[in-house]
């Protein structure tokens, strides 16, 4: 019995159910009633606190937090740049790695160049601090052990947690709290009974399905047919558990959970897709336990899950078509496959797609480059809107600047003073809001538009036409949305790429979690009035449509012109049929020959960076 | 802003025990105690314990002996894993298609299966369809001098359907399937 569509009942429905139970957890353990706090299972934290030297827990306010927050991850980016920098010099490197700064890199015409590019370690320290994990180097090649779990691993537990803090303070001030509460208090409950134990369990489980966890060098083996084959392996399950519950994506191999290391079977491939979007969900379940609003946190739930529906739907349908390099006679008709593993099939690799990118994860377990075009306008869409479940915490955030920009326009639609939760909502977080939003697109579109007009990118692209138009729009798009995934053949790893995507990550993070922070701050300032018959509810149907329209009007619209050059016009030109395609080959040779120096050019630098 | 830096570093240290030391070690343990074969790398060994490779990893087959695995953006180099990253409008991908199928002795009457003509993401897909193994039988059958039925056979024993319920599609792994070739070629002399 043909059973393939059924996956995306358990990658989707799975996490629903179980998003249900940990948001009742995440909101004993992270917002305890005050008589509860340090005792119980309370007290493990208050040790860890009282060991940095915060024995009680100080209020802050939004300035003190969001400072403390700076602070902290000023202090992560300092200790990984060096601990990257000098990975030659560190334990844990069976392998021999040599330094990352001698990686070399190639420039925009694509010769090569030796010697220091400590760019790439900028953009991996960006990446990882702004809990993106976009990747221009390739784990089992250029990263020795202790840097994979003791850099990167780090990153992927505190990231999430630190995102899930603000989120924890942008709640209280909503409540009308002045106290923000304690961030360091939150940063480390966040981890101790969030990130920890949900990564034990999926780690182990991951092993069980047959993940390495070894702290051996690679293994050697002398192949059936006499050949030798290296082949790289570690840590690799503890790696892939937290990569995939805390919105990172970062593999630890370059083509990420593609590699049968990292996703051996369909089981483990449930285990991670279910790990995509199960902690965004339960925070915004958390989120409406926590301000007493639990009909609206499912009116929100419900827009979240309509568009991720949507776009699981569009690619499965897309992926199911035949790649149109392969219609040929001697082809049999069938599924896209290219970049594809048999052991998951196309409805499997098209559903985790859409959870990946809607959920700013970033993970792949297909290469997306190799999508049909329209399929490859999934993901990208998803993470221009960037408010579908999104990063931990920080996603949420996203999409409270929707509603709170829907909740003005509405207002005015109908002529009333609009309100929030009670709340007045005024010039000042009308604007916040706005800036928030803003920013997104408008780092997109300047990036794009500055390295497709140049050198710094349309040397890069490794596919001709609109193709490699959106391969550049895809990197801007995932860096701003703290994705992470890409078109991989982009060769990026060089100074222009890393550096201009460096700042964009930051630009992408920090406003992100800053900005509700300060709203949240005036809000609580504000008197709460009873909802009174004048009140716009934000728990029914009707809002939830209004917010999606919004959603699709102000956050998606502004993508449009470079959506339509594109992936549609991609998908507008599928390329000459056949037999004019074979009489262009013999008329003009020019051309092909340059592709195909590109095309060797991203064989060698398969540096698979998601 | 001092003491904020002071109390950042030492929650630096502190979260780096947890989750980068603390973390590790006890999943390594786990793993160690639990599944040692696999925190490993799932190996196959020979008698003489020399390694043949990772059930879990795709290895090159040339020969018309075996069952050929699907082709490798980078050549089955399992340090360096990756796919092709080739978009379906590149001319590129097209000739790709066209030299894979013919080298796999596709024709319009006999079409390959199109995950045989078709690069994998990690270079390193272990499986092929139940198709893509079936359409190679009257090769090997002609290379190895044995019947045709018996090799059919053998694919219909190592078809792995696991994960059926969770819509995976059923799929053989092409190194277990050359082991078993060979144990049975071996059986025979």
């Amino acid at each position: 019995m043909d059973l393939t569509w059924i996956h995306p009942i358990w990658a989707l429905g799975l996490p629903v159910a179980l998003a249900v139970p940990l948001g009742l957890w995440m909101t004993r353990v992270l917002d305890p009633a005050p008589d509860r706090e340090g005792r119980g299972l309370d007290a493990a934290a208050a040790l860890v606190l009282r060991l940095i030297g915060r024995p009680r827990s100080t209020a802050m306010n939004w300035l003190e937090y969001g400072r403390a927050m700076l602070a902290f991850n000023l202090a992560l980016f300092v200790i990984t740049f060096a601990l990257l920098w000098g990975q030659n010099h560190l334990p844990f490197n069976p392998d021999q790695k040599g330094s990352l700064t001698a990686l070399g890199y190639k420039d925009s015409v694509g010769e090569q160049h030796d010697g220091a590019d400590t760019a790439v370690i900028f953009n991996t320290v960006c990446s990882f601090v702004t809990n993106t994990n976009l990747q221009h180097y390739a784990g089992e090649q250029h990263l020795s052990y202790f840097s994979q779990f003791g850099s990167v691993m780090w990153l992927q537990f505190v990231t999430p947690a630190c995102g899930l803090a603000v989120m924890l303070a942008v709640i209280r001030g909503l409540r009308g709290q002045r106290n923000l509460g304690d961030f360091w208090q939150d940063l480390i409950r966040s981890l101790l009974f969030v990130m920890l134990p949900l990564a034990l369990v999926s780690a182990l489980l991951l092993a069980a399905t047959g993940v390495p966890m070894t702290f051996e060098g690679s293994a050697q083996a002398t192949t059936l047919e006499g050949g030798s084959q290296t082949i790289a392996r570690g840590p690799v399950a503890a790696f892939v558990a937290i990569k995939q519950l805390g919105t990172n994506g970062g593999g630890f191999f370059g083509p990420n959970s593609t590699h049968p290391f990292e996703n051996p079977n369909p089981w483990s491939n449930l285990i991670e897709v279910v790990s995509l979007t199960l902690a965004p969900m339960a925070s915004v379940l958390m989120f409406g336990r926590m301000l007493r609003e639990r009909r609206h946190a499912r009116v929100l739930f419900g827009v979240m899950m309509v568009m991720l529906l949507m776009g699981a739907g569009i690619v499965i349908a897309t992926e199911l078509q035949p790649n149109s390099a392969f219609h040929r006679p001697d082809v049999a008709v069938g599924a896209n496959m290219e970049g594809k593993e048999v052991r998951f099939g196309p409805v499997a690799t098209a559903t985790w797609t859409a959870a990946t990118s809607a959920t700013s994860n970033g993970s792949v377990n297909g290469m997306f480059d190799s999508l049909n075009p329209l399929g490859g306008l999934v993901p990208m869409a998803l993470m221009m809107i960037n408010v579908d479940f999104s990063g931990v915490g920080s996603g949420f955030l996203n999409m409270l600047m929707f509603v709170i920009a829907t909740v003005f326009i509405a207002g005015l639609m109908v002529g009333r003073t609009p309100e929030y939760l009670g709340r007045k909502i005024e010039a000042r977080e009308v604007k916040l809001a706005m800036v928030a939003i803003l920013i997104h697109p408008l780092v997109i579109t300047c990036g794009t538009a500055l390295f497709a007009a140049t050198a710094w990118g349309s040397s890069t692209v490794a596919n001709p036409g609109p193709h490699g138009f959106s391969e550049i729009l895809y990197e801007f798009t995932s860096s701003a949305a703290n994705n992470g995934s890409g078109f991989e053949g982009l060769s990026d790893n060089n100074p222009a790429w890393n550096t201009a995507t460096g700042v964009v990550l930051l630009l992408g993070r920090f406003p992100a979690l800053l900005l509700p922070l300060a709203l949240a701050g005036s809000l609580a300032q504000k008197k709460q009035a009873p909802a009174s018959l004048g009140t716009l509810p934000t728990d029914n149907f009707t809002f939830g449509m209004t917010l999606i329209g919004v959603v699709l009007l102000v956050g998606a619209l502004s993508f449009m012109p470079a959506v339509v050059m594109g992936p549609v016009a991609d998908s507008l030109s599928k390329g000459p049929a056949p037999a004019a395609r074979a009489a262009a080959e013999s008329r003009v040779s020019e051309p092909l020959v340059q592709v195909s120096k590109k095309y060797q050019r991203t064989l060698t630098d398969v540096s698979g960076d998601n | 802003m001092l003491r904020d830096f002071r109390t950042a570093l030492a929650a630096c240290l502190a979260t780096f025990v947890i989750s980068s030391a603390v973390y590790p070690a006890v999943v390594w343990a786990g793993a160690r105690l639990l599944f040692p074969w696999r925190a490993q790398g799932s190996l196959i060994e020979r008698a003489d314990r020399t390694v043949v490779g990772s059930a879990l990893v795709a290895q090159a087959f040339k020969s018309p002996r075996y069952f050929h695995p699907r082709p490798s953006a980078v050549d089955y180099k399992a340090d360096a894993a990756g796919g092709s990253n080739l978009a379906s409008t590149n001319p590129q991908l097209a000739e790709l298609a066209a030299s894979q199928a013919a080298g796999e002795g596709a024709t319009a009457d006999h079409p390959a299966p199109v995950d045989l003509v078709s690069r994998s993401g990690s270079g390193l897909d272990p499986d092929i369809s139940v198709e893509a193994a079936r359409f190679q039988v009257d090769r090997i059958a002609a290379a190895r001098g044995g019947g045709a039925s018996s090799i059919a056979a053998l694919i219909d024993k190592h078809i792995n359907v696991s994960g059926w319920i969770l819509g995976a599609p059923p799929r053989v792994s092409v190194l277990e399937l050359n082991l078993a070739l060979d144990a049975k070629e071996a059986d025979r002399e």
